[in-house]
């Protein structure tokens, strides 16, 4: 009796001791396919951590940079890993609002990280996220319309081929559009694309004095292109299409061109959504000659919050989550192709990922083609590629986007677009005390 | 003839009525086609017939515990709906049987909050809520609904109460009804139907918030507004799943709504025509 009472006395002593010493650790994320993946392969983190459980909090894009943004600045310690972009990171980690991720252990091997997208997550040499998926942009094509058309796409096309062969491609009685390209106004939407576009016209958002620069040729070159190639070769309504609304199109074989996210590969050559995944191939973004190229860099990644009180369970799941291990751990269950693309050399050397993904090679050297720290011709004073690395940036880059795609949905002219687009940044710049 | 053009008037009435039912019943309607689609067919563009695929409903309910959410939507609704009336019945009281110099001013200065933006008093709020240990909280999201709902639970008990006649309230008190028992047995049970309606409304007031519900809360306390909000993607196609989890969020709300719609339009136009 004595020995059940002692038993029963030690296991409801350690049952109470483990109950004490479980940390239960918040996760805000978005609903994207990798990280809903993500959800459901945590039973092997909780299985080598059990003293350690996830509350996941999903949210829409805005939303959560909206919920997230007001927690961090209040220090309202709701989220323990924040999943955030490349836009965000070297704007909080220089508010102090992330912790430094020094802790991420010693097989983590930090250095296996591309470096476009170390450089993008990094402030003063210390990594403040770490990156989740990572993405640039390319052009995917049908090599069946350009076979078609005549021509054949270069590895690195310019923006004459792209106009020629969407010239070719267009054959709007069969409902194929030369081109598809994103014209849904907004900071991650159309001025992502135009943005990067913008960079290898030669073109910048402000120069060395953060003097913006709307009102210069390489802008009007840029915006005038883009419009000109979207109505003679472009679908109906494009100034409504966004990513998803584009993907849409060229699964279903409207587009002969689509110039967007190197993660849309996987979706465009996926036969059970799309219907010409055996006819796609890819290039890099094109250019004008000017040493730049149209892509972009972005990484969904994931960062500590610094009001959090468990930062060490916090720093133990990232790890984790962007670790070589977990990319194994995806391979294993659902096959390579599945992997988070974008973040890790290993992965772009690993021959079974190269044969489940035919795009790795073209999606490594478009991440290598992108560089934030110098993403333009000219010299600029701030980092991104798509996106202008400051918090005015937010709400003025949609400002602007709505002005773009007015133009595109003609109703506005391309010089009144930029006209309004400079009246617009130089009073965001001057009430941010950028310039007098 | 003047009934024969009485009962065309009332066709015309009843094919209108018919056609601003639809109108605004069709976004309803077309969420719950869409729900039924595959997500190719869903952004494929307007399209009335579904696939019939229940592919979403499976979806949905794998990548989110639906019951979870839906258990504090009916905490959260009916909770906060229970204090704004032990609030806004001796509020609405003393306002109608016993009203004051500036009784009207306080009555439209109550309103009148409600015409504020949300926004503007999102980071007090928040930092209120963190100060007092209160985000992700059941208790703190249940007492900001009932603030938000207040003012127009007031005014629809203020506008029932003054159809009561005094005279049945001042007998009550010759007879020594205590003001407890004045509200307790003889006003609260006269104004049941207008209590009801408010009651009700309320309810979907609370269960259709989704500016609070959604930012201050987390995982505990979030209700089926957070649920609606986990299905958009910004890279995947997701129409079909936004629109089962949408469907799955406002069939228990558009249920009951349809159940008591005789009572929740009585009580939102009692006191409008005398």
């Amino acid at each position: 009796m004595k020995l059940r009472t002692l038993i029963l006395g030690l296991c409801s002593t350690s049952a109470i001791a483990f109950a004490a010493h479980a940390e239960s650790i918040t996760i805000a994320t978005v609903n994207n396919a990798d990280m809903v993946r993500m959800q459901t392969l945590t039973e092997d983190f909780t299985k080598a951590n059990p003293d350690i459980t996830l509350n996941w909090v999903t949210l829409e894009e805005n939303v959560l940079r909206e919920r997230v943004t007001t927690d961090i600045a209040t220090k309202g310690g709701q989220y323990d890993v924040m999943t955030i972009g490349t836009y965000e990171v070297p704007i909080w980690a220089k508010q102090s609002w992330l912790l430094p991720l020094d802790k991420l252990g010693d097989d983590y091997d930090a250095k296996d990280i591309l470096p476009a997208i170390a450089g993008g997550l990094s402030v003063d040499g210390k990594l403040y996220a770490a990156p989740f998926y990572g993405e640039s942009s390319f052009v995917m094509y049908r090599k069946d319309l350009m076979d078609k058309a005549g021509l054949k796409m270069p590895d690195a096309p310019t923006w004459d081929f792209i106009k020629q062969a969407a010239d070719k491609m267009t054959d709007r009685a069969n409902g194929v559009n030369g081109v598809c390209l994103r014209g849904k106004a907004g900071w991650g939407e159309n001025m992502a694309f135009l943005t990067a576009m913008s960079n290898s016209f030669g073109a910048r958002w402000f120069d060395e004095n953060w003097k913006p620069q709307f009102d210069q040729p390489e802008w009007k070159n840029t915006l005038q292109f883009y419009v000109d190639l979207m109505k003679a070769d472009g679908p109906e309504g494009a100034s409504s299409n966004g990513f998803n609304e584009n993907l849409a199109l060229f699964q279903q074989g409207k587009c002969g061109m689509w110039i967007d996210a190197t993660v849309a590969a996987s979706m465009v050559s996926d036969p059970k959504s799309s219907k010409v995944a055996d006819k796609v191939d890819y290039a890099l973004a094109p250019d004008n000659g000017l040493g730049k190229r149209g892509n972009w860099l972005w990484a969904w990644s994931l960062a500590i919050p610094a009001g959090t009180q468990k930062a060490d369970a916090a720093e133990k799941f990232v790890s984790w989550a962007t670790s070589k291990h977990y990319s194994e751990l995806v391979a294993n269950k659902l096959g390579w192709a599945s992997a988070p693309p974008g973040t890790r050399t290993s992965l772009y050397a690993n021959a079974d990922y190269q044969k489940a993904a035919p795009f790795a090679k073209m999606t490594l050297d478009s991440i290598n083609a992108a560089d934030p720290t110098h993403p333009t011709v000219k010299p600029v004073p701030y980092v991104g590629v798509q996106f202008v690395a400051i918090p005015e940036f937010q709400g003025l880059g949609t400002t602007v986007g709505q002005l773009f795609s007015a133009a595109l949905a003609g109703q506005s002219s391309v010089d009144d677009a930029l006209k309004q687009a400079q009246d617009a940044a130089t009073a965001a710049m001057t009430e941010g005390g950028y310039i007098k | 003839m003047a009934r024969s053009v009485t009962t065309q008037h009332k066709t015309i009435a009843t094919v209108a009525a018919w056609i601003v039912a639809l109108l605004i019943f069709f976004p309803i309607l077309y969420t719950i086609i869409t729900s039924f689609k595959s997500e190719q067919e869903a952004i494929q563009g307007f399209n009335l017939i579904p696939s019939g695929t229940f592919e979403s409903y499976t979806e949905v309910q794998a990548q989110s515990g639906y019951f979870k959410f839906f258990l504090n939507s009916v905490f959260l609704s009916v909770g906060s709906t229970i204090l704004a009336l032990l609030v806004a019945i001796p509020a609405a009281w003393s306002m109608a049987f016993s009203p004051g110099k500036r009784t009207k001013d306080i009555l439209m200065w109550m309103l009148s909050t409600k015409m504020m933006p949300a926004v503007a008093v999102l980071f007090p709020i928040y930092l209120i809520f963190r100060n007092l240990g209160l985000l992700d909280s059941r208790i703190g999201l249940m007492v900001m609904l009932m603030l938000i709902n207040l003012p127009i639970v007031v005014w629809m008990l203020y506008t029932y109460f003054r159809e009561i006649p005094g005279e049945i309230l001042e007998a009550a008190r010759m007879d020594g009804a205590s003001l407890w028992n004045e509200i307790v047995y003889v006003l609260t049970p006269m104004a049941v139907p207008g209590i009801a309606s408010t009651m009700l409304l309320n309810i979907i007031l609370a269960w259709n918030e989704a500016f609070w519900t959604i930012r201050l809360t987390t995982t505990d306390a979030a209700p089926l507004t957070a649920f609606i909000s986990s299905f958009s993607s910004p890279q995947g196609l997701f129409w079909a799943k936004l629109s089962a989890a949408s469907t799955l969020a406002i069939a228990p709300i558009l249920i009951m709504g349809w159940f008591s719609q005789k009572q929740l339009v009585r009580g939102l136009t009692f006191g409008a025509v005398k």
